[in-house]
Parts: structure tokens; C-alpha cells; sequence
């Protein structure tokens, strides 16, 4: 029961819960007060003082957002004297920030910018702070860029690192007008604990963090006529595209995507779909191996639950955080890596092309992919399987800069050879999406019988729920898999490597009954990556998953191991799941890594 | 083994292994260590079950929690108002010449650091200074010659 | 060793402690709200700077339906110009521990702690063998209360209660968002009265002599004595225990050299009050005697004519500007700001029209900042920049 309380804003009288910060009390009956530090997805700091506002009878002013509303409050969001204090705080921050707007890779897409542009901050009469201090930009992860001169101090990515993702690779270091955001002892983020998911560029206000872009390079291998630039797209990019385009949230740009990457001027336009399919092929077998031998084997090598191995941050959290625990991770490479080293061989052997001659590029949700592409492992197929990984942001950047008018474009499809897929490949997009393909062709394959879901959806591993659970039972299971007779297969989902965290936590103590456990580093999964379009939020993320799940929903087939060039890539090249050709290029080892 | 990550067990066994025992842990090592290296901070973390960079964070935002090497006896002259007017620049200078570093620096010998620091509540007796927790008061140049020289010869004893 | 010093009046605080035991068991043996409306009716505000009335602070806590809560004596004394704390501590212990212990009584918490700053790490030692005394006694009486020392480690800010509380949680030092307040939520989350060292020294005081005899020291609003630190150019720099309600003129010609030009009244967060106000300016808190209103930690600053006002706030706008949190940006860039700002226009890098500028800054700070630490430093800066504008000035 919520007490309801009457307040006073601009003169409004209103009727609100008890307990509603100011700043949502205003914003429920359309009132903006601006902000910085407040980002729906973390905790209230309270630190940047944007949100002032007056109440009435008390001199000193107080933060939206970290008031709570009281009976009788009469409160002023435009008062003189906030007006005043307000333009004076941004002043303030601009006078710290590195303002060289027209060089910033955040321009159009900064807050504090927007900020500088609503108040009409046109004078510097304040001193500028930037060159007394001692700014460094780190920029050796090849994931993401840290520009201390342009960071603000809202703290907004610590919140991020230690509430969302509990990695706490960036903290607030000294006092005073010394302090900053750093990470342990000032170290370059890929010498630290950092597992390059992006989160912390998502919720930067500024472009103190950003990913870094490999644009330029992209350009320059499509104009090399001498290069045959293939681009794969991952599932959720086609959800959170549009967004950059002036689309709504949740707007599906599947068919308009591939026409615009023609536009650009890449030789193929495929689909991470496609491999994605191909990893439930591999890891849902790999799922029915460990089961047989640790059920029927009793093989006590073998580690149960399986932890899937598609996202990047969540592998890179793992190596350093348990790395007592890398056997539970499938061994198979991303739907990323896997296109990657197809790229190289196979598409090349079947297109009849010089692998070296082929650059391939990946569009995708993350940051965490940039490192990934950069891991030394990941040259199966004798040559770098992944060249550039651009990431949704990147990939609008050049649309615009092709001067295409995107919403005018007319879909057009996939090209064929690893462009096709199904529904399947496409809900990887989602959080619980790699447990519901792999348990659509699991369950079918093991009892030849469709899973017992309505419409194929498994709900109980959908939504948003940072930890869901799901379990089926399999009965009258085909002669092979009569193992599994009985057996109550339990699942979980984790997604946010906070909740990554609970789940493990559970597996290290012995706790846990799981047999396989999907691990998606960012919030909502792909969908939710630190490499989709700015803003973020819950409401954002819903719209993108809905989107996931409405072009499954679409497609005519929605099962991996019904897509036809699967289907033909292992009667042609692989032979068979987990096979020796399987193993040379899907399949990879991981890296135990420190923890502190 | 490293003695200074015995210390750390030693000071976690006795002050406990939560966040909120982090501070004591800190100054136990500064007390024995004088400063905070890296590899001390990494011991801590582990020893707490803390990210490193939190205790980084935490460390560096308290004055008396050196993250530098530091010397066997360091040296902090108060620099606010009441020493300030009282001569603590004189103090500095005869320090300075004494030992031949500067303010932030380190003895070549590791001996003696030279550090200013803000209000140490002896503005009654101003100017004043600590070496490591000791206060002196009252300086004059004469009187820090005087002082300084008592520890240097501590320190020849000591070998 | 701390060398001891010569005080002028040993009124209450530093008479003699001998009768703690007494007070003790006296006290514990009423019913808490007794004890509650005694520290209500002697208006005891508290003495560490802000000046919130003591009995209000212990019975809202009181009221609270918790199990464990806390007890805190604040003896972060770091502010510029203030070394009473330091003195109570060393001379009449027993007293402060008698008064937490009571306090614990009051509000039902059996564990106190007394925050120390680093800079006073030699009290330590003697403290502690007070501390063990006390508890003991505790013990023999079958009075459950437990007393330790958290040791500061040099930063400023953590004499500000909440940031003291992230600071014995083992976190950064930084001030939280109030409400909540720590009556209901402070150290590990639990309710906890924080009081100033010097407030439960005359909280033992109050319980040994009775709150009339409190109440009738001092003047309306500003009830009792209070110890001041005195320092700068004064033939006589030491603690004092005065009654409030002085006039600062008073102040002066017991205190002053006989050039007395300014007196920053309650140290660097405090306000500098220049000679042609002196006889307008009595000492206490907020209210209608008082000429301005003045925070209290009894930091008195005296200058002479020999000294530069702009040297002496340059000193304390690079006080805080390392002292700062540094996490809201009022405060962090404002004090950055201020101190520039006057240096600039000191070196004639801006003209004498940015001070206004500057003043109207220094406002924001006092409206927007998120603690008193930045909300203070306007104090300093627009008593010194509107008295002294030409001294600023190239």
C-alpha cells in the first residue's frame, strides 16, 4: 500500500505516491527537469546538481532526483534562482570539459552539449580548468577509448561497472580537484579486470568514453578494388538501427539494413544469423555429449551445467573471475568468430576467392566483439578470421556519411551462402534467446517431437528477469538418447554479469541442479549491447527485445537445424557436428586470467 | 612469502574481512609499510574478496594513505592559515636545505620524505609538523635544525 | 607527545572528571526520556559546527524501532582554526565516554566508536587505556556498552557525518543524500546519533550540573558555554571556554595585539568579520541577538594589519579545494573556480568586475552544493571579497 500525498509543482497541484523523487513527480505531469548524473538504470548519485530545484521557504536548493516528495511541497523547477544556479552548474562543467566539440566523436550525442545548447551557454566567462590538469586519453584496449578531458565526474559508468555488471573495473580515484575516474592504479583498461562489454559507454553522458571506431579502416577496404569486403550483421543490430536513423525504439530494419550495406559498398551482405543457427548445431550437440557422458559415462572430467560461450564480455568475465570454472564453458567461438573463420574458408573455397583477398567485417550490438576479433586464438583460418568489428553506432555513422536517406530505402534480402537463416538465429538478439533456439532443437532432436511450447516460444526464458529458470522433461526420447529418459533438463538464463555472478556463485558452491546456463554479458543480452544506439533504458530494451521477437515470430522457418545451408555446409565442408573441420575452426580454448 | 602480505593476513585476521575493515587494514600496512604499492593493494583486494580498484579508489582519496614509496620518516609541515602566517615557507626552506630534496620528494637514502599537508590542529602553536605520527610545534628554523638532526642520527644508529 | 597548554577559564569542560562513575549509574538508572527532556530543556545545540539541538538528535533516535544502533562521537575535528577536540580527548576522556555511553542508554544501542582523525594518531594510545578503563567499569555494573577507536586517515570531508559513516564503512569519504538522516539510517545503515566530541563533553556537563544551570549561561538561542580555539595574531593563541552570546569587540580586547584588523569566526567554513563590524557582531547561533549568524566550532581567527586578506583566503580556497570530495560539481569546480578566479584578478588576468561574478558562484555553492563543506565556502569568500574588495584587486 503506497500512501498518497499532495504536492505542489509550478503552481500544479498534484497527487502522487509517497516516496517519488521529485524529479519523477515532475517528469509524471510533464514537467522536464534536466539531468546528468541520473540514468534510469542506476542507483541515484545525486553528484551533478543539474537537477536543482527550489521548495518553496527553504534557502538552499535540492537535487530532483535524490528528494523524495513530502506532504505540502511546493516545488519550483524554473524559479530565478534556479535558472541561475542551473546555468552556473553547466558553466561549471564546461569549464572542466574538454569543449572541442567539432572533434569529438560524441558530437550530435552528448548530453552535456545538449545541456550547453537548451541554456544557451554562449560566454566563457569562467576559466578554463582543461589546462591545468593533466588529462591522458587511454586508448591501447581495442574496444574502448577513455578521454578523461571530456568526463564530467558523474560517475555514471562506476555506477554501471559495479551495479549492472559487478566487474568494478573503473572506480573514483583521489580527492578534491584531483579526482577522476580511473581504474586500479591508473592502468590502461585492457590491462585491467575490464571486459570490454561497453556498458560504461552506453551511460556516459559525454564522449569520455567511447568505443574505438574502425570506420576509416572499413572505408579504405572498400575502396580497395582489389578486396572482396564481405559484412556479416548480428541479430540485434537490425532491432536498435533504426534508432539512429529517427526511428522509434523497436523498429525492425532488417530488409532496409542490407540494402543500405550494398549502398556502401560491401562485395556480400550475410548474416551472423546464419552462424548463429550453426552454433546451436555445435553446441547443442556438444550439450548432448557432456550429458551422455557425465550421466552414462559418469565421466567426472566433464562439467555440467554447460555455460554457453556466444558473448564475449560475459567469456572475458569468466577468465577473470573463475577461472576455476572454464570447463563448464562450451567450447564453442561465437556466431561471430564461427562466420569469421567460414569467411576465410569455406564461403572463400565456394566463391572461389583468395582468402587473403577477403576482408571480412562484422556489424554488431558490443564492444566486447572489437576485443574478441583481437584475440590471438582467433586466426583459424590461417589468416585474422575477423578483421573489423563495427558496431551498430559505427555502422549509422556511415550510412550518414553515405548520404543515404535510410527510411526511403526498400528492403532487400541476405545474400545467399551464410546469409540465410531462421527464427532461431535471430532471438540470439535476446537475452534467453540461445536457450530457446538451442532448446527448440535439443528437445527435437533428442525426442523427435517439436518442443511442447505454444507457437515454439519458450516463454519462461523471455523477458527481463536478470536470472530465469526453465525446465523440461524429456519423455519417450528417440532410441539414441534413451539416456535422457526422464531426465528433468534444467535451464537457467543470466543476463547483466551481475546476475552472471549470482548464477556462478551458485555453480562454485555446489548448489545449483543447472545442466546448461546461458551467460549474456549485457543487459536484456545483445540487445542491450554497449554497442546499440544512445540512450539506453529498460522501457528502450523492452522495445528492442519485442521487436526480437517479432521478427522470429516472421520468419518461415524457426528452427537452426532446418536451415538449409546448414543443412548444405555440413554435407559439403564440416561433415558433422563436432567433427575434425568443426573443431579446427568453431571451436576454440580460453585464458585464464587474473582476477585482480 | 612476501612479509608484507603476512601483514596483510595478520591484519585481516585481526581486524576481519569486510568492506568495513578495509580502512584499518590500509593504515595497518602505511603504519609498517609507509605507503600502499601496488602489489600491497592487490594482496588487500584478495585478502578481502575487494576490486581492486575500489581499494585503489578508497586509498587514494585519504592523505595520509600514500600510494608513492615513501621514507622511513616522513615529514608533513602543515600548510594552512595560521602556520602559513606563522612562517611554515621558512620551516620548508630549512628543510629543504637540510636534507637537499624538495617538497614530494624522497631522501635518496629512503630516509626522509618531505610532504605539506592541510590543518593539523596546532594552529596555536603554529607552525607545526608531524614526522610520521609525532607532532612538533612551534618551529623555528633553528628548532627544525635542532629536531631534524636528532633523527638523522637515529638513523646512523641504527644503521 | 602533545605539549599541554596554559587555559585561561577550566569552567565546566575541563574541571575535574572524577565523578563519572556517579553520573553513570545516576543517569542509567532514570527513564531515558527523562533524560531526553533534560537535554531538550537545556537547548544544547550541537558544538561541532552546524549547531542541531542535541536532545531533538538523541530522541529522534531514540524513536526509531531498530535493534542494533549506533553510538558516534565525531573527533574528525579538522577544521582550520579548531583544536578544542584534541584537548577534551587528552584532558577529560571519561567524560566523552560517559556521555556516549549514556547516549546509548537513551537510544538503546550498545556499541559506540569514536571517529579520529589520523592527524591525532598519539591520542590514540592514551585513549584507548580510558576506553578499556570505562569498559571495564561497564562491565562491573552490567552496563553493556563497547567504545572503539576508528582512526581517520587525513581527509577534511569525513568530519561531515555521513561522509564519516562511508568512511568507517570502508568507502570514500563522500557525503550521501540526505534524508535519509542518520536518526534513521547512518552507519551501516542503522539509526546512530553523531555527536561532536565537544557536545558530549557538555552533555556530562549537563547531566552533572542539570540543564538550568546550562540553560542560564549564554544568551536566548544560544544556551550555555562553548570552547574556543584561538589562534593568529593574538598574544594569547589557546582554548578558552566562554559564554556564548560575547560581542566580538569584547572578544577582541581580551584576545587581540592591539591591531586586530579582521577575525575569521568559526575557521575556514566560518565567516571573516573585518574591525568596523566588530561591535555589531555577537558570538552564537542563528537567531534574533545576534548580529550575523555564526557556525560555531569556536575556530577564532585573528589577523593584524600586517596581514593581506587575499593571501588568507587564497590559503583557504586551495584548503578546500583539495579537501572537496570533489563528487558534486558545485563544490569541486567552484572551489577550483573561486581560486583561479581571484588569482586571476589579483594578477590583473581579470578585471575587478569578475569578483561579482565570482560572488554570485560563490551563492550557487551555498544553494546547490550537497554538503556543507561546499555550501560553506561561500561564507569566507563573500565576508572576505565584499570586505576587503581592494585588497583582491591587482
Amino acid at each position: 500500500m503506497t500512501t498518497k500525498i499532495k504536492i505542489t509543482i509550478n503552481d500544479l497541484e498534484v497527487e502522487i505516491d509517497q516516496g517519488t523523487s521529485i524529479l519523477n513527480a515532475a517528469r509524471d505531469i510533464g514537467v522536464i527537469i534536466p539531468t546528468l548524473c541520473y540514468h534510469k538504470d542506476l542507483c541515484v548519485a545525486g553528484n551533478c546538481r543539474v537537477c536543482v530545484v527550489e521548495l518553496v521557504g527553504q534557502k538552499k536548493l535540492s537535487a530532483a532526483c535524490a528528494t523524495p516528495c513530502e506532504e505540502g511541497m511546493n516545488i519550483l523547477t524554473n524559479s530565478f534562482k534556479v535558472r541561475n544556479s542551473r546555468k552556473h552548474i553547466i558553466e561549471l562543467l564546461l569549464s572542466e570539459h574538454n569543449a572541442d566539440c567539432t572533434r569529438c566523436y560524441k558530437n550530435g550525442n552528448c548530453e552535456l552539449q545538449k545541456l550547453a545548447s537548451d541554456f544557451k551557454i554562449m560566454t566563457q566567462d569562467f576559466i578554463r580548468l582543461v589546462p591545468f590538469k593533466n588529462y591522458t586519453i587511454d586508448h591501447f584496449s581495442p574496444s574502448i577509448i577513455k578521454d578523461d578531458s571530456k568526463c564530467i565526474r558523474c560517475q555514471r559508468c562506476v555506477r554501471t561497472c559495479e551495479e549492472i555488471q559487478g566487474v568494478n573495473a573503473l572506480t573514483v580515484a583521489y580527492k578534491g580537484d584531483q579526482m577522476k575516474i580511473s581504474t586500479f592504479f591508473e592502468k590502461p583498461m585492457n590491462d585491467v579486470i575490464c571486459t570490454n562489454c561497453g556498458q560504461c559507454i552506453n551511460h556516459c553522458p559525454t564522449g569520455a568514453l567511447v568505443e574505438k571506431n574502425y570506420i576509416e579502416e572499413v572505408w579504405d577496404a572498400i575502396a580497395d578494388k582489389s578486396c572482396h569486403v564481405v559484412i556479416q550483421t548480428a541479430p540485434a543490430v537490425r532491432v536498435g538501427l533504426g534508432e539512429e536513423m529517427g526511428l522509434e525504439p523497436g523498429t525492425r530494419v532488417t530488409g532496409k539494413m542490407v540494402a543500405a550495406l550494398r549502398r556502401l559498398g560491401f562485395d556480400a551482405v550475410l548474416d551472423t544469423d546464419f552462424s548463429a543457427d550453426l552454433t546451436i548445431i555445435e553446441e547443442g550437440s556438444e550439450l548432448m555429449v557432456r550429458l551422455k557422458k557425465v550421466l552414462v559415462d559418469h565421466d567426472s572430467d566433464i562439467k555440467l551445467p554447460m555455460a554457453t560461450s556466444c558473448s564475449p564480455g560475459w567469456i572475458k568475465y569468466i577468465e577473470h573471475m573463475y577461472p576455476d570454472c572454464l570447463g563448464h564453458l562450451s567450447t564453442c567461438k561465437s556466431p561471430q568468430q564461427m562466420f569469421g573463420a567460414l569467411a576465410k574458408t569455406y564461403y572463400a573455397k565456394v566463391r572461389n576467392l583468395k582468402p587473403e583477398k577477403i576482408v571480412s567485417v562484422s556489424v554488431m550490438p558490443c564492444t566486447a566483439k572489437k576485443f574478441e576479433a583481437n584475440r590471438p586464438e582467433m586466426h583459424d583460418s590461417g589468416y585474422r578470421d575477423v578483421d573489423y568489428v563495427l558496431t551498430t553506432r559505427e555502422l549509422a555513422i556511415m550510412i550518414k556519411q553515405a548520404g543515404i536517406d535510410f527510411q526511403k530505402l526498400i528492403d532487400e534480402p541476405f545474400d545467399r551462402l551464410m546469409g540465410e537463416s531462421t527464427g532461431a538465429g535471430v532471438i540470439f538478439g535476446a537475452t534467453g534467446g540461445v536457450m530457446e533456439a538451442a532448446l527448440r532443437t535439443v528437445y527435437e532432436l533428442v525426442t523427435g517431437r517439436e518442443i511442447p511450447f505454444d507457437n515454439l516460444n519458450v516463454t519462461p526464458v523471455r523477458g527481463m528477469d536478470g536470472v530465469k529458470e526453465c525446465s523440461i522433461r524429456i519423455e519417450n526420447p528417440l532410441e539414441e538418447w534413451e539416456f535422457l529418459e526422464g531426465v528433468e533438463l534444467k535451464c537457467a538464463v543470466a543476463h547483466g554479469l551481475i546476475n552472471a555472478k549470482k548464477v556462478m556463485d551458485r555453480i562454485v558452491s555446489g548448489t545449483s541442479e543447472y545442466h546448461f546456463v546461458e551467460f549474456m554479458a549485457c543487459p536484456g543480452g545483445c540487445l542491450g549491447g554497449g554497442g546499440q544506439p544512445i540512450p539506453t533504458s529498460p522501457e528502450i530494451r523492452q522495445k528492442r527485445a519485442e521487436a526480437i521477437y517479432a521478427e522470429d515470430q516472421g520468419m518461415p522457418l524457426r528452427k537452426s537445424h532446418l536451415n538449409p545451408e546448414i543443412l548444405k555446409i555440413y554435407a559439403d565442408f564440416l561433415s558433422k557436428p563436432l567433427g575434425e573441420k568443426s573443431h579446427q575452426l568453431l571451436h576454440t580454448q580460453y585464458i585464464r586470467r587474473e582476477r585482480f | 612469502m612476501y612479509p608484507v602480505s603476512e601483514l596483510i593476513k595478520n591484519l585481516a585476521d585481526q581486524h576481519g574481512r569486510m568492506r568495513h575493515n578495509l580502512l584499518p587494514i590500509l593504515q595497518g600496512v602505511v603504519e609498517q609499510e609507509k605507503y600502499l604499492s601496488e602489489y600491497s593493494m592487490l594482496e588487500i583486494a584478495r585478502e578481502l574478496d575487494l576490486p581492486a580498484a575500489e581499494v585503489y579508489g578508497t586509498a587514494t582519496f585519504y592523505s595520509f594513505l600514500e600510494h608513492k614509496k615513501m621514507g622511513k620518516y616522513i615529514i608533513r609541515i602543515c600548510k594552512t592559515i595560521t602556520c602559513s602566517m606563522k612562517g611554515k615557507n621558512q620551516i620548508i626552506k630549512t628543510i629543504e636545505d637540510m636534507l637537499n630534496i624538495n617538497v614530494g620528494e624522497t631522501t635518496p637514502d629512503g630516509n626522509f620524505s618531505l610532504l605539506q599537508t592541510n590543518c593539523l590542529g596546532f594552529c596555536h602553536m603554529a607552525p607545526a609538523m608531524l614526522i610520521n605520527y609525532e607532532v612538533f610545534t612551534d618551529l623555528t628554523p633553528e628548532k627544525v635544525r635542532e629536531i631534524l638532526t636528532v633523527f638523522i642520527n637515529k638513523k646512523d644508529k641504527e644503521g | 607527545m602533545a605539549p599541554t597548554y596554559q587555559l585561561k577559564r577550566l569552567d565546566f569542560i575541563f574541571k575535574n572528571e572524577n565523578d563519572w562513575k556517579e553520573i553513570l549509574v545516576g543517569k542509567i538508572n532514570l527513564p531515558p526520556q527523562e533524560l531526553i527532556n533534560e537535554l531538550i530543556s537545556s537547548e544544547l545545540k550541537g558544538r561541532g559546527g552546524a549547531g542541531f539541538p542535541t536532545g531533538l538528535k538523541w530522541k529522534l533516535t531514540s524513536e526509531e524501532k531498530e535493534a542494533v544502533k549506533y553510538v558516534i562521537c565525531n573527533a574528525d575535528e579538522g577544521e582550520p582554526g579548531t583544536f578544542k577536540d584534541r584537548e577534551i580527548l587528552s584532558k577529560v576522556p571519561l567524560k566523552v565516554l560517559t556521555s556516549m555511553a549514556i547516549c546509548g542508554y537513551v537510544i538503546g544501542s550498545k556499541e559506540g566508536y569514536i571517529y579520529l582523525r589520523g592527524e591525532y594518531f598519539f591520542l590514540q594510545h592514551e585513549l584507548n587505556k580510558a576506553i578499556e578503563e570505562f569498559v571495564a567499569y561497564c562491565r562491573k555494573i552490567n552496563f553493556e556498552f563497547t567504545i572503539r577507536i576508528f582512526m581517520g586517515s587525513g581527509a577534511y570531508i569525513c568530519g561531515e557525518e555521513t561522509a564519516l559513516f562511508e568512511s568507517m564503512e570502508g568507502k570514500r569519504g563522500e557525503p550521501r543524500n540526505k534524508p535519509p538522516f542518520p536518526s534513521v539510517s547512518g552507519y551501516m545503515g542503522k539509526p546512530t546519533v553523531i555527536n561532536n566530541v565537544e557536545t558530549l563533553a557538555h552533555t556530562y556537563t549537563i547531566f552533572e550540573y542539570g540543564a538550568k544551570r546550562f540553560y542560564d549561561l549564554g544568551v536566548q538561542y544560544s544556551r550555555g558555554s562553548k570552547l574556543f580555539s584561538v589562534s593568529g595574531d593574538t598574544p594569547k593563541p589557546g582554548i578558552y571556554e566562554l559564554e556564548l552570546g560575547m560581542s566580538l569587540v569584547d572578544f577582541v580586547d581580551e584576545f587581540g595585539d592591539g591591531d586586530t584588523k579582521a577575525v575569521q569566526v568559526g575557521g575556514a567554513s566560518g565567516f571573516l568579520v573585518p574591525r568596523k563590524r566588530f561591535s555589531e557582531t555577537t558570538i552564537g547561533f542563528q537567531g534574533k541577538l545576534t548580529g550575523i549568524s555564526l557556525p560555531t566550532g569556536g575556530s577564532m581567527m585573528l589577523f593584524n594589519s600586517s596581514r593581506s586578506m587575499y593571501n588568507v583566503l587564497d590559503n583557504y580556497l586551495e584548503f578546500f579545494r583539495e579537501e572537496s570530495c570533489g563528487q558534486c560539481t558545485p563544490c569541486r569546480v567552484g572551489c577550483q573556480q573561486l581560486l583561479n578566479g581571484i588569482k586571476a584578478v589579483k594578477r590583473g588576468e581579470k578585471t575587478a568586475g569578475y569578483l561579482e561574478k565570482l560572488l554570485r558562484l560563490a551563492e550557487t555553492m551555498q544553494f546547490t552544493a550537497k554538503c556543507g563543506l561546499g555550501q560553506s565556502v561561500a561564507n569566507s569568500f563573500s565576508s572576505i571579497v565584499e570586505n576587503f574588495r581592494e585588497e583582491m584587486i591587482y
